[in-house]
């Protein structure tokens, strides 16, 4: 093994060696949370994939292989960047990004791809499906199937198969099957169905490579642990680079993968505020959002029971964002759970906002961010107003923009 | 007609009657009770009515389709209750839901509110052993039979746990799979029926993908009945009228038999 000198990820750093007392119990649950909404036909799959992990993380040589891959493949660690620049915005706050727009394939969705898809070699199965919005973790998904020989097919609504040609096309080169859905919305949500429809007919075969910390358990947990190093590197590198704990981190949150995976390392220290930023579309009072935790009510989704967009009759509401990646009517239970224990605090972003964010970004650092992280930006901006001068915000640049020039171009008239 | 959904069809199941269970989604159109009357008058021993949700991650493309429509048509649950609370038919009902329609309120409130309305049983299929102790408590309280699912892939320890919390009778899961018609049975369907069998006296009935006489009469010979769905939506959503659909149900009842009546 080369390329690990000096950091060999622990077992703690994977699972936060449950210090601050907030795994999921037994069943799943982060407080009523969580849990496993699905049919009984899946319960076996869900109970191997729960078990093979419990041996894997505390197996030194998955851990190993897994460090190995984040090192040499994901380009991992991400380094910071303190952008002051932008932070002129900030009430002169401190801004510092955490860069995983740099790794491989442009996002933090490589982490828990890389993860999943040695947990699947661990499982003996031989094919990984996905549901996929943007694209981004059907990319990431393709790419990790193609690195370690794994049959590949990726669930994308329709409709978002056509906004996002460019990802179907770059899924197809790394060798995956891209199956356009096109029940319901033809979206993510739909999508998603999709998937699990695939995985209670092949479930002998296929792991369900699940891209967010939403679904049911064990997927909260795995995914979360696999996205957990971007806040167990940030930590280390905001006390190297400042000498102490930020005030606030700040993250982007659709279904919550990289909220959860930079907040997590820091839910022990209480004087750090957590905030997450949804997208509030052409704004909350216009209907046309994905604000979850801001405006949904808790109900049961994809297999979690968590805060969900619904009517009064429990019928999921279609979502809207100009970000793909946060135009999901659920989120993650243990968002949820932090919500509503008040450790973590969630708000909601415009389009407008976001994308005033994303040009700033890029006009004063020479850094384009990807549009769901550009939420994340926008809502520092109003957070360093308030915390003032004195302050020093963590962000999760979660991805980069390349994906989001199409939008760009017909957003700004470039 | 006081009886439980259970002792209805253990009783039916008495006169040597394979149990014929017909399924329509609630709301897919105007006049969709009278399909529940046409169902009821050809024979069957029970009538399971679909209340749609947006998301059915279970279902295939056939219920898909009948649960869109049915939402897209404005059909709520307070409004099939009340279409329900008029039908006059003279076998038990069952409501087929997601777990989310559940939750909005209590399950407690859910549960009474269904049997308020008449509804004898209650079929949840994506809330696992895991999930369903309160509403199953809801269910009970209410005298409402909570059927369980059974699958394939299910343990012997967990199949056990299942006959025995499962009331009214034992959900046969045929293959692993959603919904919807299928060219043949699997062979995993006759070892769960067997074993279904071996440790419960309570009523199973196979479901998932019967798609004609033939296979509802081969799968009720593995245990007391079946469930037919997507083979009758999919004629109802290719513009069947109630009596159509009536008369399939009449002819699978031909083929399960009638029994001593």
């Amino acid at each position: 093994m080369t390329a690990t000198d000096g950091f060999v990820l622990t077992a703690a750093d994977l699972a936060g060696n449950g210090v601050h007392g907030d795994d999921p119990d037994l069943y799943g649950k982060f407080g009523i949370f969580g849990g496993r909404y699905v049919p009984e036909a899946l319960i076996p799959a869900l109970d191997e994939v729960a078990a093979e992990y419990a041996k894997a993380k505390v197996d030194v040589a998955f851990l190993r292989e897994f460090d190995h891959l984040l090192r040499t493949y994901a380009g991992r660690p991400t380094t910071l960047t303190e952008v002051p620049r932008f932070a002129e915005q900030a009430g002169g706050a401190r801004i510092v990004l955490k860069r995983e727009d740099l790794t491989h394939t442009g996002a933090h969705k490589i982490n828990n791809v890389l993860g999943q898809a040695l947990l699947t070699k661990r499982l003996g199965k031989t094919r990984v499906i996905a549901e996929t919005g943007a694209g981004q973790h059907g990319v990431a998904t393709a790419t990790a199937a193609a690195l370690l020989g794994l049959e590949c097919v990726i669930y994308m609504g329709a409709v978002d198969c056509e906004r996002q040609a460019l990802n179907v096309a770059r899924m197809k080169l790394l060798g995956a099957t891209v199956v356009p859905v096109h029940n319901g919305s033809q979206t993510l949500k739909d999508a998603i169905n999709e998937a699990f429809r695939d995985w209670v007919t092949n479930v002998d075969r296929t792991h369900y490579l699940f891209g967010t910390v939403a679904g049911p358990h064990p997927f909260p947990e795995i995914v979360r642990d696999f996205a957990r190093i971007i806040g167990v590197e940030a930590r280390r590198q905001m006390l190297e680079l400042t000498g102490r704990l930020p005030d606030a981190v700040a993250a982007a949150v659709g279904g919550g993968s990289n909220a959860i995976g930079i907040f997590h390392a820091f839910i022990g220290d209480e004087a750090v505020q957590l905030h997450g930023y949804e997208a509030a579309g052409h704004g909350i009072s216009s209907g046309r959002h994905a604000a979850t935790l801001t405006e949904g009510s808790v109900g049961v989704l994809h297999g979690s029971r968590t805060y969900v967009l619904q009517d009064e009759e429990g019928q999921t509401i279609d979502s809207h964002s100009i970000s793909a990646g946060l135009d999901y009517p659920g989120v993650g239970p243990e968002h949820a759970w932090l919500k509503d224990t008040g450790r973590g605090t969630y708000h909601a972003i415009t389009d407008a906002e976001a994308m005033d964010a994303f040009a700033l970004l890029a006009r004063t650092e020479g850094i384009i961010p990807a549009i769901e992280s550009s939420h994340a930006l926008a809502g520092a901006l109003k957070l360093g107003r308030e915390l003032g001068p004195e302050a020093t915000i963590l962000v999760n640049l979660s991805g980069r923009g390349d994906k989001d020039m199409g939008t760009a171009m017909k957003y700004f008239n470039l | 007609m006081t009886d439980s959904l259970e002792e209805f069809l253990i009783a039916r199941r008495g006169t040597g009657r394979p149990l014929l269970v017909p399924y329509v989604t609630a709301g897919v159109t105007p006049g969709w009770t009278d399909v529940v009357h046409a169902y009821a008058d050809a024979g069957a021993d029970a009538v399971e009515l679909g209340f749609p949700f947006s998301d059915p991650m279970l279902d295939g493309v056939t219920i898909q389709e009948a649960s869109d429509r049915a939402i897209a048509a404005g059909t709520t649950v307070r409004g099939i209750l009340e279409e329900v609370a008029t039908l006059d038919v003279d076998v038990p009902l069952i409501a087929m839901t997601y777990s989310n329609l559940v939750v909005q309120q209590s399950a407690a409130e859910f549960c009474a509110a269904l049997t308020a309305s008449g509804l004898r049983g209650l079929i949840v299929p994506d809330s696992p052993l895991e999930e369903v102790g309160e509403l199953a408590d809801a269910a009970a309280a209410e005298g409402l039979d909570l059927v369980l699912l059974a699958a394939p892939s299910s343990s012997r320890a967990r199949l056990r746990e299942i006959t025995e919390r499962s009331r009214g009778f034992v959900y046969a899961v045929t293959r692993m799979g959603t919904t919807g018609e299928r060219g043949e049975i699997p062979e995993q369907a006759a070892r769960l029926g067997r074993e279904l069998k071996e440790l419960t006296d309570r009523p199973v009935l196979f479901g998932f993908g019967v798609s004609n006489q033939a296979q509802a009469a081969e799968l009720a010979g593995h245990a007391d009945g079946v469930v037919v769905a997507s083979a009758l939506m999919r004629k109802l959503l290719d513009g069947a009228r109630p009596r159509e659909l009536g008369e399939y149900v009449a002819s699978i009842r031909r083929a399960l038999g009638q029994g001593v009546r």
